[in-house]
């Protein structure tokens, strides 16, 4: 009953993440129909600035902001130098630049940090465990990453669909000649959103990082992840994101979690600890597969567009 | 289609007379690696022409051609595991399992369009990568070891450097000269047609999803032998060959030689693992120049080489 509690915990946690991840992500694809694949290595550089900044400045809350500063930061100067002239191409042409960046962004991690991981260790107020039953514990920070993550997917909607800025962006979405015609600045709207899915994937990356371990290529199978999780919940949609990001999250944690137990039932033990892992990380695959057969638009498409 | 004289078919032409005579050049000069590497080229070359087949000609963007790699390889790694060394058997199996893997996920894959097909083939390869994983029995994550190469009798020995050499290049050149056949016969002509106008194409009575599989097939089938040759060549196979970075490596070759071209993507395939190869020489960190190195072809060479070359010729 603990370990349930727990892994149903852990999977909450794990879908708020990837949820950040896939909210950026769905963000720039719904309204400037760009593919990042580069999404990832802005998740690795968010965990590398937050080692950095935390660290450096010893402070663990202070280095965090930094290293979301230093992450949007880098967002906006990505678009603004290569991202934005390949607006309105075709999306192999963004998967193949993006796919230059990765590459990029990967040395460039291993040319500054060094090719071994890098740790970021908790403070001491966020490591003790925290009583959310009687008689069952569960670590602070977790609980942390679950309260940020909400707080930050409720901002987030607030801003979308209740502020001057979130409805050019719901506009730009629809019709960018239109709003453009208008008279709103469409470039600098796509560069500011662009920067907020930096952000968000940075906010990740760092939040993440506690928990692994810092490193190269960190980015790439959560990429892969968050990009199941937009197509799950449909291009372009938040909402769908959310659910389809907590979704995948408690497949994920679950099937590692009880998979093994479950095959040890029918297989012998060895055979089981291999096919385990390989079998839960399969059925997110599957499922996705499922769904664009069933409902190739996804589970829940933008109502817009 | 007359061949005539012009700057594509001239570098076309003179990229083939280079490969045929590469193991001339490499017996007088004693320069063995240069063999290996271009042994390795060449089988990649033939994954890209493959690939292009469906992406180029058919508009099918597959971001899991890689897969076909890793099950052309893990069939022939094994079978030999199992004791059956023979080639005669291997091969066939290869393309089989791959045929049989296209023409399943194909199948689902073309219910989609656009870059969901992109994601859903993705997912596909990734699901085999985890299945290779989780083969505890022949290696899993670590991979497979192939102490013997594929026994083709007195045939062809794969031991022998120049004869797998030769034979790679046989598959890669036989590969674009299938893929010549199947772009002008009536059937290559109406998959082009459906990348252009399915609406139209429909309207004058060809069933798209049809066609289109069975280009899928073919190009799944095609890239299976060079997963066999690939095993063969590094005497190992492990899910890393079917990781989604190598289908992006494969979609890059393909564009940066230029895509839709008959012998573009086998010299995309050829520069793009020359470049990494010298890169590395130079720098360890050879991606820090081949990252942006991509970036600006996509920005500024739109067409890939192929397509810059055909632009020299009008001027």
């Amino acid at each position: 009953m603990l370990l349930v509690v727990e892994q149903f915990l852990n999977g909450l946690q794990f879908g708020l993440l990837l949820f950040l991840l896939a909210a950026g992500l769905t963000l720039v694809f719904g309204i400037m129909d760009f593919v990042n694949l580069a999404h990832g290595s802005l998740y690795m550089m968010g965990a590398y600035f937050a080692a950095t900044f935390v660290a450096w400045t010893g402070n663990f809350i202070l280095g965090v902001m930094l290293a979301l500063g230093a992450t949007l930061l880098l967002g906006i100067v990505l678009e603004f130098v290569a991202l934005r002239h390949l607006y309105g191409r075709d999306h192999l042409d963004h998967v193949l630049a993006t796919f230059g960046l990765i590459l990029f962004f990967n040395d460039a991690v291993r040319l500054i940090w060094g090719p071994a991981g890098l740790a970021l260790p908790l403070p001491a107020w966020l490591t003790v465990p925290i009583a959310i039953l009687p008689g069952v514990y569960y670590p602070a920070y977790r609980l942390a990453i679950i309260v940020v993550a909400l707080a930050v997917a409720l901002m987030l909607y607030v801003v979308v669909m209740r502020t001057r800025i979130g409805m050019l962006i719901r506009a730009g979405a629809s019709n960018r000649e239109m709003i453009g015609a208008l008279g709103i600045n469409i470039k600098l709207l796509y560069t500011l959103v662009f920067g907020l899915g930096a952000a968000l994937a940075g906010l990740a990356g760092l939040m993440q990082a506690p928990i692994l371990t810092v490193q190269i290529g960190m980015g790439e199978n959560i990429l892969i992840l968050a990009f199941v999780i937009i197509v799950i919940g449909g291009i372009g949609s938040i909402r769908g994101a959310f659910l389809a990001a907590i979704f995948v999250g408690m497949i994920d944690t679950l099937g590692r979690a009880f998979l093994p137990d479950l095959l040890r039932q029918i297989l012998s033990s060895a055979t089981a600890s291999t096919a385990a892992p390989a079998l839960s990380s399969m059925l997110i695959y599957l499922l996705m597969a499922m769904v664009l057969v069933v409902r190739p638009e996804g589970l829940f498409p933008a109502s817009r567009r | 289609m007359t061949a005539s004289l012009n700057a594509r078919n001239l570098v076309a032409a003179l990229v083939v007379a280079g490969l045929l005579l590469l193991p001339l050049y490499t017996s007088i000069s004693g320069n063995v690696f240069a063999l290996t590497l271009f042994t390795r080229i060449v089988i990649f070359a033939l994954a890209a022409v493959s690939l292009n087949l469906i992406m180029g000609y058919g508009g099918m963007m597959s971001f899991g051609h890689a897969a076909y790699l890793g099950i052309g390889g893990y069939a022939v790694g094994i079978l030999a595991h199992e004791g059956i060394g023979s080639g005669f058997v291997q091969w066939p199996v290869a393309l089989a399992v791959s045929a049989l893997f296209a023409l399943v996920i194909g199948a689902l894959s073309l219910r989609t369009r656009g870059v969901y097909f992109i994601m859903i083939t993705l997912a596909f390869a990734q699901m085999a990568y985890y299945v290779a994983s989780g083969l505890a029995r022949y290696g899993g994550d670590d991979g497979l070891t192939i102490y013997k190469r594929s026994d083709f009798g007195g045939l062809v020995n794969l031991s022998s450097r120049v004869q797998f050499y030769y034979l790679c290049l046989a598959c890669l050149l036989g590969g674009i000269y299938l893929i010549w056949r199947i772009v002008n016969s009536r059937f290559g002509l109406v998959v082009q047609g459906l990348r252009s106008n399915e609406a139209r194409m429909q309207a004058i009575g060809f069933p798209p999803s049809r066609y289109r599989l069975v280009c899928f097939v073919i190009a799944g089938t095609m890239c299976g032998l060079a997963g066999a040759l690939l095993a063969n060549n590094t005497d190992f196979v492990s899910p890393a060959v079917m990781y989604w970075t190598r289908s992006g490596d494969l979609m890059v070759m393909v564009i940066l030689g230029g895509m839709g071209s008959l012998f573009g993507p086998m010299i995309g395939a050829i520069v793009y693992l020359l470049l990494e190869e010298l890169l590395s020489q130079v720098t360890e960190y050879w991606a820090l120049i081949m990252g942006p190195l991509l970036l600006l072809i996509v920005l500024f060479g739109r067409g890939g080489i192929f397509g810059l070359l055909g632009r020299l010729r009008r001027g």
